[in-house]
């Protein structure tokens, strides 16, 4: 990692390297982010410990209520890791939970044909971002503001009214339990609670973990690394930069369809005003998770984290229960703009050493 | 092409007025298929003191539209960005004048306000100052830190509203002193007669317009945006501020926000904060778009932007009147949007010539064969 030798002896000056090393390198971020989930998760066992919040139960509820948020920021890495943004990411969930509920319920589509559906729809809606993007080069902002707005929009032309998921298939996947035979705790009126994940947690993981694998160990993920740290470089390299992009939007379209699928399997139901503000959770999940927004450089688990460090805020908001319900949008701007700022400071240090 | 044609199609200004054009004649279109004739588009009539008609309210209804753009083209001049925080600032601001302006007696009145605790002048300096605020807050991140300024005013752009919500309590507070309503509809007199028969927020945009016309155009404050928009580096090396350019762009950006923000609210009487302003950012946008402004930054022409905020005015009217929600509005407005910002792309020129040329090949490659 050190380009310069330092000739000078030095006690403990190895360790005092490589410390430095991990300092300016990419995961200092991601360890930043897991210290303080650590330290704000034991802060809440402590303070909410007759609430069982450091119970089990209370932890899988984190990642419950949280499927399609932990598919749509590994996404979200990735599209922040090639340069880009995509704020569409929530109008777009709204969109396909109206999708489901309005071809399900009033229409009478079977439950699978509509998961094809909607999964064909974001590879569409991702391919003409995409192509925007690479091939118009109109700012990533601009064009997926401009998806935002279309995908709010045709939530509420598919239906204005707010329509409830009933279609039995559909509810079966929704309320799939995973029981684990321990961990649990009694409560008050001593029911023992057994903690429990829903399938659309195990299909949130493997999506995740999907994710993590291509852009570690594929030429596909190595060259969206490349292209987001130098678009020059990376031509000069032999590759293809423009249709790196395309494909970066159309993966992230198919996994915001599949995260949108998954957020329906939570919330079970359309409306207009669904998943407001989304895309701000999961450009923060992926942010806080060390990716930087210059692109180049980020964890697609680190992501994950991400998600767990917000959700936890939420909970002592929840578990407080005296704060209104604009406090956590504000809370959630308030660790974004530090973790912006922690970036920018490092990004700058960084840029003095070399 | 005779030169004269030429010199009309190639000014700037050609583009914002063709499109303002069709949309008026859209709107003509729709009113002929409703009522049989163009004349009721084009009725003003005089009721109670005030000039109403479709034509006046396409101008009142823009007003705020206008001077969110004024702002935005600033702040797309020269940062090459935009500001999408505008609509949560613009509820920011509004509620925490409407929360000065009955402080201490909205939870007691059932978040009514019924006489000012301090003077309106004061409420509406208040907003301008929040307003100011979020400005100085988005000009930081973007001129000191180097965020780009969509990801910068992001952060805004959540938590403004959700700040909004926690200042007004989650409730959609009232005003119901009769002056509170003047700025976004009609000056009275004590009596309740309209002194005035034109709509205030239509002074309110025009005034904006002139002063920030006039500032820009007989200071050096217009070139030198347009420079450190064309290239802030090189400003800098010239010896402009290029980071406290941009810094002022985005405040005044935020003022722009806030004095729409009081226009808005004081058309309803009180803040709604979950619908204040809402989506408002990307119209600001597009009417920077649509006035033939590059959203890459440089140059810019504050009057093509006005044009732009009326003619989306004019295109939502035309869009209400043929049944299309509000909810639905945006939907459109996404696909002009997309059109424009093609129709501008750089890429778009080579990509249509290299088509040509491909099919032009494969006509000669045949002759060839023959």
């Amino acid at each position: 990692m050190s380009h310069h030798t330092d000739d000078t002896p030095r006690l403990g000056g190895g360790l005092w390297r490589g410390l430095r090393a991990r300092f300016y390198g990419n995961n200092f971020l991601v360890l930043i982010t897991v210290i303080l989930f650590v330290a704000i998760y034991l802060a809440g066992v402590i303070i909410y410990r007759n609430k069982n919040f450091g119970s089990l139960n209370s932890f899988f509820d984190m990642l419950n209520s949280n499927p399609g948020l932990i598919v749509i920021a590994a996404g979200m890495t990735m599209v922040l890791v090639s340069g880009g943004i995509d704020i569409s990411v929530g109008a777009q969930v709204a969109m396909y939970c109206m999708m489901f509920a309005f071809f399900m319920e009033n229409k009478g589509v079977n439950a699978y044909v509509m998961i094809v559906v909607v999964l064909v729809t974001g590879l569409v809606f991702g391919l003409v971002q995409g192509v925007l993007v690479a091939y118009f080069r109109i700012q990533p902002f601009i064009v997926t503001l401009a998806g935002m707005f279309f995908a709010r929009g045709m939530t509420a032309v598919i239906s204005p009214q707010t329509i409830d998921i009933t279609n039995k298939q559909f509810m079966n996947l929704a309320l799939f339990k995973i029981k684990f035979p321990f961990g649990g705790y009694t409560n008050a009126g001593g029911v023992y609670q057994t903690p429990f994940i829903y399938l659309s947690v195990v299909l949130a993981l493997v999506g995740l973990v999907a994710v993590y694998v291509i852009m570690t160990w594929t030429a596909f993920g190595r060259s969206v690394y490349a292209v987001g740290g130098s678009e020059q470089s990376a031509l000069l390299m032999g590759l293809n930069p423009k249709s790196v992009k395309l494909r970066v939007y159309v993966f992230n379209g198919l996994l915001t369809a599949y995260g949108g699928f998954l957020f329906c399997l939570f919330s079970t139901g359309g409306a207009v005003e669904k998943a407001q503000g989304f895309e701000m959770q999961a450009i923060a999940s992926s942010v806080i998770g060390g990716a930087l927004l210059t692109g180049g450089v980020g964890n697609v688990l680190g992501s994950f984290v991400g998600v767990l460090v917000q959700t936890t805020i939420v909970k002592f908001i929840n578990f407080n229960g005296t704060l209104a319900n604009g406090w956590s949008s504000i809370v959630l701007a308030a660790i974004m703009s530090f973790f912006i700022i922690l970036q920018s400071v490092f990004t700058r240090l960084r840029a003095r050493r070399e | 092409m005779s030169r004269a044609v030429k010199v009309i199609v190639t000014h700037r200004m050609f583009f914002p007025l063709v499109c303002l054009v069709l949309v008026l004649a859209l709107n003509i279109i729709v009113t002929v298929t409703t009522t049989g004739s163009a004349g009721p588009f084009f009725q003003i009539v005089m009721t109670n003191g005030t000039l109403n008609g479709p034509l006046i309210t396409i101008l009142n209804r823009s007003s705020e539209l206008v001077i969110l753009a004024l702002g935005m083209t600033i702040v797309v001049s020269a940062s090459a960005g935009a500001d999408i925080s505008v609509g949560a600032v613009m509820a920011l601001s509004g509620a925490v004048s409407v929360w000065l302006l009955g402080y201490g007696q909205l939870k007691t009145n059932n978040y009514h306000v019924l006489t000012y605790v301090v003077p309106l002048a004061v409420g509406l300096l208040v907003a301008l100052v929040v307003g100011v605020i979020c400005g100085v807050w988005n000009g930081f991140l973007v001129s000191k830190l180097k965020i780009q300024p969509m990801v910068a005013t992001l952060i805004l752009f959540t938590g403004g509203r959700g700040a909004a919500k926690v200042v007004s309590d989650g409730q959609i507070p009232k005003v119901d002193v009769p002056s509170y309503k003047w700025l976004g509809s009609f000056i009275q007199d004590s009596r309740g007669d309209n002194l005035i028969p034109i709509p205030t927020p239509i002074f309110v945009a025009a005034a904006m317009v002139i002063i920030t016309v006039v500032v820009l155009r007989f200071t050096a404050l217009g070139t030198t945006i347009q420079s450190v928009g064309i290239n802030a580096r090189a400003s800098r090396i010239v010896g402009l501020k290029s980071s406290r350019v941009i810094l002022m762009a985005f405040v005044f950006c935020g003022a722009c926000a806030a004095i729409a923000g009081m226009i808005a609210t004081s058309r309803i009487g009180g803040i709604d904060t979950n619908n204040c302003g809402k989506m408002l950012e990307l119209d600001a946008i597009l009417a920077v778009a649509l006035g033939g402004n590059s959203l890459a930054g440089g140059k810019f022409s504050l009057s093509g932007s006005v044009i732009g905020a009326i003619t989306i005015q004019t295109l939502t009217t035309v869009l209400y009147s043929i049944n299309v929600t509000a909810d639905q509005l945006p939907l459109y407005k996404a696909i002009v949007v997309v059109v424009i910002v093609v129709l501008q792309s750089p890429e778009l020129r080579p990509m249509v010539r290299r088509g040509l040329a491909a099919v032009q090949g494969l006509g000669t490659r045949k002759v060839a064969e023959r």
